[in-house]
């Protein structure tokens, strides 16, 4: 295939990535996301929200794959380790404590973001060498529509930006469509899930909350230089103010999903939102290829 | 003085009403400080109303910059990054500091010392005085990195006035999550309230944040929100509850009324009728807990 031709699945349609996030906890991104991917035909869906991963409850995937996803951390062989503490000076997150008197080299694995630096720096032939850890688990499998791909960060871990590359490295296949469910929030995590996006998707509620935050990812997504559209969900039809911020920064409404208690009790259940309002597919499908025309 | 109580608030999963119960919680509690942890996406600082505010920069862990007149392009440093930072763009090797980590690995093997580490601010911290007392909150610049530190410097401000101000509480509306910015809110903390709703996401991310919170020993107990939505998935959450031995501290409805005050940006604790009887309930079994607690501590 050429580099820059436009990318086309075996349908002949172009194939997008198409990132969806929120700032704001709990305002719909799941939801909304799984049934995007579930309307489509030949598409993979992604679970970045690794921290919680909850797309699986909706899209129900069939998982044929658990990987341990791993990153590498020093081990110390205290018997060539001349104690000294090039590594535990070099280290930006103090992860290694090292106590030439007592001849012994701490390692805190939970500090470690495991960038390399000491293993770098340590000037002894195999004193300290880089072994694997797992952080989290990535769980691979089908649904009716395509695959499905979940990464589930360990509990105790700090940080789930890893794992999120890792899987947008490894398993982003360029040729087919992807929709991916991001974290929720305003920092690193989200900007990883993002990055390899064609286009970004803001689920918002239209609530003080809901864009105050909102603004926060805007600037993201503008900084990143995305293409970007705002779903209203809980829409009560008093939209006014989140309305009116997205005119002034000329960011479109490009769905509406109402309240209803209906739907919240779906939810609760896990029915996804296509299997609840009847229509709904088709707008969805709409609504994908209105975005790969641009 | 005895040492402040920390209580916090938390959720695992996202919108399930951390802030409403915690800034409701503000209005109950007499003796206390107020803390806003969720320093990525804050929003407490909507209802309580802040004025006097105060407050200082956020100096983030230093970043690499490559100085492009001594930097010969030779890519040592791009083949080293475990982060994905470096590019080249128009033939120059560069920086891209949103995925930078501050490793100091690039400037360490820049054989032409072209790589400096350099700080940046990633944020601000403000105290301030509310109708409810003194409050802390903070503010990440979007797509920054570190909020863990943010958090950590926000417990500490809160920690300094508490003991200034001799309050006994620290009432602190937690982040989303069960990552860094959650782990520093948990550190240090006394009791966690967890704010549930009756869905499977809900019951999913209630597991995993219980784990967590077991995992650094603090006490906690649960508020299950909008519990008529899914009566079934409410027992199932009772259940869990007192198999794991976790008091539940009270049970809101749903309610249009919270809905409508939080859009009014006024704390729906003191309007809605249906909030006032599950908020005092939760109100006392924390403070019996922590009486409770004195009395066997002396």
């Amino acid at each position: 295939m050429l580099l820059g031709s436009t990318k086309k699945n075996r349908q002949g349609t172009k194939t997008m990535k198409i990132a969806v996030i929120s700032g704001k906890g709990g305002t719909g991104k799941t939801y909304f996301s799984t049934s995007l991917a579930m309307s489509l035909e030949d598409v993979d869906f992604f679970d970045l929200d690794v921290e919680e991963p909850n797309g699986y409850i909706f899209i129900k995937p069939v998982i044929s794959d658990e990987i341990q996803y791993n990153l590498l951390v020093p081990e110390i062989d205290e018997d060539r380790c001349t104690f000294c503490k090039k590594c535990a000076d070099a280290c930006a997150y103090n992860a290694l404590s090292i106590l030439p008197q007592l001849k012994k080299a701490l390692f805190f694995p939970e500090l470690c973001h495991s960038c390399g630096v000491c293993s770098f720096v340590c000037p002894v032939d195999k004193a300290l060498i880089e072994v694997e850890k797992g952080i989290g688990i990535i769980r691979k499998g089908k649904f009716s529509k395509g695959n499905f791909i979940e990464g589930k960060l360990n509990i105790g871990e700090p940080s789930g930006v890893p794992l999120i590359s890792g899987i947008m490295k490894d398993h982003l296949d360029p040729e087919r469509t992807a929709i991916i469910d991001s974290p929720p929030g305003t920092s690193c995590p989200v900007v990883e899930s993002i990055k390899k996006a064609d286009y970004v998707i803001i689920v918002t509620e239209p609530t003080p909350f809901g864009l105050s935050d909102m603004k926060l990812v805007v600037e993201i997504v503008k900084d990143l230089g995305k293409k970007t559209g705002v779903v209203i969900n809980k829409d009560r039809g008093d939209s006014k103010i989140t309305e009116e911020f997205l005119r002034k920064s000329e960011i479109p409404i490009i769905f509406r999903i109402p309240y209803s208690l209906e739907i919240q009790r779906s939810y609760s259940k896990g029915i996804p939102l296509i299997s609840t309002v009847p229509g709904i597919e088709q707008k969805l499908k709409r609504l994908y290829e209105d975005i790969s025309n641009g | 003085m005895d040492k402040p109580r920390e209580i916090v608030v938390l959720s695992g999963k996202g919108g399930t009403g951390k802030t409403t119960i915690a800034s409701s919680l503000a209005v109950l509690f007499r003796d206390k400080v107020i803390a806003d942890a969720d320093v990525d996406a804050a929003n407490m600082y909507i209802l309580m109303d802040p004025y006097n505010i105060k407050g200082g920069d956020f100096e983030g862990k230093p970043v690499a910059r490559i100085d492009s007149k001594s930097c010969i392009n030779c890519g040592i440093c791009m083949d080293l990054c475990r982060f994905d930072a470096i590019d080249v763009i128009n033939g120059q090797h560069k920086i891209d500091q949103l995925s930078c980590d501050g490793c100091t690995l690039c400037s360490l093997a820049c054989p032409e010392k072209a790589i400096q580490m350099e700080p940046v601010m990633v944020g601000k911290w403000f105290s301030s005085d509310t109708e409810y007392g003194k409050f802390v909150y903070a503010r990440l610049d979007p797509g920054a990195e570190n909020s863990g530190n943010l958090v950590t410097m926000v417990k500490h401000q809160a920690k300094l006035l508490a003991e200034s101000e001799e309050v006994k509480y620290i009432l602190i509306d937690g982040p989303p999550g069960i990552g860094c910015p959650v782990i520093s809110t948990l550190s240090g903390a006394d009791y966690t309230i967890i704010v549930t709703e009756p869905s499977i996401s809900g019951i999913s991310d209630l597991k995993r944040i219980i784990k967590l919170s077991d995992h650094f020993r603090v006490k906690s107990g649960i508020v299950i929100n909008k519990h008529d939505v899914n009566p079934e998935n409410t027992r199932k959450i009772e259940i869990f509850a007192n198999e794991n031995n976790i008091d539940i501290l009270g049970k809101v409805p749903h309610s249009f009324c919270i809905i409508d005050e939080i859009s009014k940006r006024t704390i729906p604790g003191g309007q809605c009728r249906e909030l006032k009887e599950p908020l005092t309930e939760i109100y006392e079994k924390i403070i019996n807990y922590f009486e409770l607690k004195n009395e066997t501590e002396k």
